[in-house]
């Protein structure tokens, strides 16, 4: 890592200064004055190699991996705003790798693999916290499908362990185990699940890439595509014509609309999903717990807070921010569960802009008009994603050819029948 | 909450209503010939407009029947709602609610 104290000066204007013990107390003996910036705020130049829409995790850690592991480094990131303020900074910053599908597992797992050398990787404190993510069953069937979600995780290498009744009263002792309605008869537990800061997952791609050379470019909000002989060449922008030899999507809420600038109409809608966070509270739930009687799922922030999310409002929408029977219907699962917070005031609820796919599954993939590469799909699971997704997706634009681990991502599995519907339920906008 | 105007009942609050999808996609005449492209674009493929979007709900705790409605998905706000088998009224942009 020793590139980072010297040799990026020249290219970003200033000396990127690696973040250690020992930088900061130096930093701190001198009043904490000459910390640099992090990342270069770039202008745009007349053309890349790569421009990648969306300044949001995904895109960040596409160009990071482009720099990084394919040398392509003449890299523009277009953000419409400010880098992490779409989804990236509206999630419940959970990390997990339980998926049942032989398309999904070993991709999720290798994001959780990449979120366990992150900080490393990128010189940068992301908090990736492996606090473990326990999935509650509350029936004998729900066990068995649960067994088996537990059971495809170990042959593909992944922790899994199916907790009894008991051994969840150990760990989570506060939980309604009296009479409950729906009685908790055990978990599905991920130990190597938990959480990472969003906001820093954000800043630490965008600071290892912008030192390798990519030019992040905000407030630049692509208005169309430049078109030469049926090849996408190049993007419009608020900013001026941008040219590119190749162009990747990864704008999860906005895809169908910077599709159809493009012509493409893709199998995707967009749904608002809240997020609630409540006030700070002494250290209370150890992980991330989820309730399978309903749709609720919580953790605790480092700050105490009790972030928590459960579903959809249910209809497209692209307004940031949901209505009052999803808000009930979340605190109603967090009451059937954990009656003790109940108490616990909600200091904040957001809405994201959810890019619901067909199936529930993500795509990486082609398009049919050369030039042009797709990520999109995310549904509710984009932010576990962010370092796969980004690895995957820069393999995908350097190669020109799927990575091993995202092969099930095609955008053409709708035609074909290839669906990758992990909850099993059938082809609908509203599963994650 | 929203209100939701059903066209036979009147605005009724929305927990009575469930979300049909977007309106005024029509199944291919001669399915027996569709590509398999074809069928994922009927069966899969969604404007998914940014603003005005034409689409289908059920009064499932009402009266129980389908309609259509115009609503602006930028900020929820409903514009028309109108029966089944009715062509989209003009879609005049809702008032921003300031």
């Amino acid at each position: 890592m020793a590139r980072y104290a010297g040799d990026s000066t020249a290219r970003l204007g200033f000396a990127l200064m690696r973040y250690s013990i020992f930088n900061l107390v130096r930093q701190a003996l001198s009043g904490h004055r000459a910390w640099g910036p992090a990342w270069r705020d770039a202008a745009p130049k007349s053309a890349y190699d790569v421009v990648i829409i969306g300044g949001g995790g995904h895109g960040l850690a596409t160009a990071h991996y482009l720099a990084k592991i394919h040398g392509i480094s003449n890299v523009a990131v277009l953000e419409k705003g400010w880098i992490g303020s779409g989804n990236a900074g509206r999630n419940t910053t959970i990390i997990r790798s339980n998926y049942l599908l032989a398309g999904n597992n070993p991709f999720y797992e290798w994001s959780m693999k990449l979120w366990e050398g992150l900080e490393q990787d990128l010189n940068y404190n992301a908090m990736v916290s492996q606090r473990g993510v326990l999935n509650l069953y509350h029936s004998d069937a729900q066990r068995d499908t649960y067994a088996r979600r537990g059971n495809a995780m170990r042959m593909h290498g992944v922790d899994a362990e199916l907790l009894d009744a008991e051994a969840v009263r150990r760990m989570l002792p506060f939980l309604d185990f009296n009479g409950a309605r729906f009685p908790i008869h055990g978990g599905l537990l991920q130990r190597r699940g938990g959480t990472a800061r969003h906001d820093a997952v954000v800043w630490g791609y965008a600071r290892a890439a912008s030192d390798r050379g990519v030019d992040i470019i905000q407030n630049c909000e692509v208005t169309g595509f430049i078109r030469e002989a049926g090849t996408i060449v190049g993007v419009e922008t608020t900013r001026g014509s941008i040219r590119a030899g190749k162009i990747g999507m990864a704008v999860a809420g906005s895809t169908s609309r910077v599709a159809e600038l493009a012509g493409l109409k893709l199998p995707i809608e967009s749904h608002v999903l809240q997020a609630f966070v409540s006030e700070a509270i002494k250290p209370f739930i150890p992980g991330v717990v989820t309730f399978g009687a309903g749709h609720f799922y919580i953790s605790q922030s480092d700050k105490g807070g009790l972030v928590f999310g459960g579903d959809l409002d249910g209809y497209n929408s692209y307004a940031q921010r949901g209505n009052l029977p999803t808000v009930e219907d979340v605190c109603e699962g967090a009451m059937a569960l954990m009656p003790a917070i109940g108490r616990v005031r909600v200091l904040r609820s957001w809405g994201g802009v959810m890019d619901m796919s067909m199936d529930g599954s993500p795509i990486i993939d082609r398009t049919v008009i050369a030039g042009l590469y797709l990520n999109a799909g995310w549904c509710y699971g984009g932010f576990k994603a962010t370092p796969a997704s980004g690895w995957c997706f820069a393999h995908l634009l350097a190669r020109d050819e799927p990575h091993a681990v995202a092969r099930a991502y095609r955008l053409d599995r709708f035609a074909t029948g290839h669906l990758l519907d992990e909850r099993g339920v059938g082809a609908q906008p509203n599963l994650h | 909450m929203l209100l939701i105007e059903c066209p036979f009942c009147g605005a009724r609050p929305e927990l009575e209503f469930v979300y049909g999808g977007e309106a005024h996609i029509a199944r291919p005449a001669a399915d027996a010939d569709l590509t398999p492209g074809q069928w994922a674009a009927y069966l899969y493929a969604r404007s998914n407009t940014r603003g005005v979007h034409a689409e289908r709900w059920r009064h499932t705790r009402g009266c129980g029947r389908f309609f259509n409605a115009l609503r602006d998905t930028t900020t929820d706000q409903f514009i028309a709602t109108y029966e089944i088998g009715q062509a989209r009224p003009p879609s005049v942009p809702a008032q921003k609610i300031p």
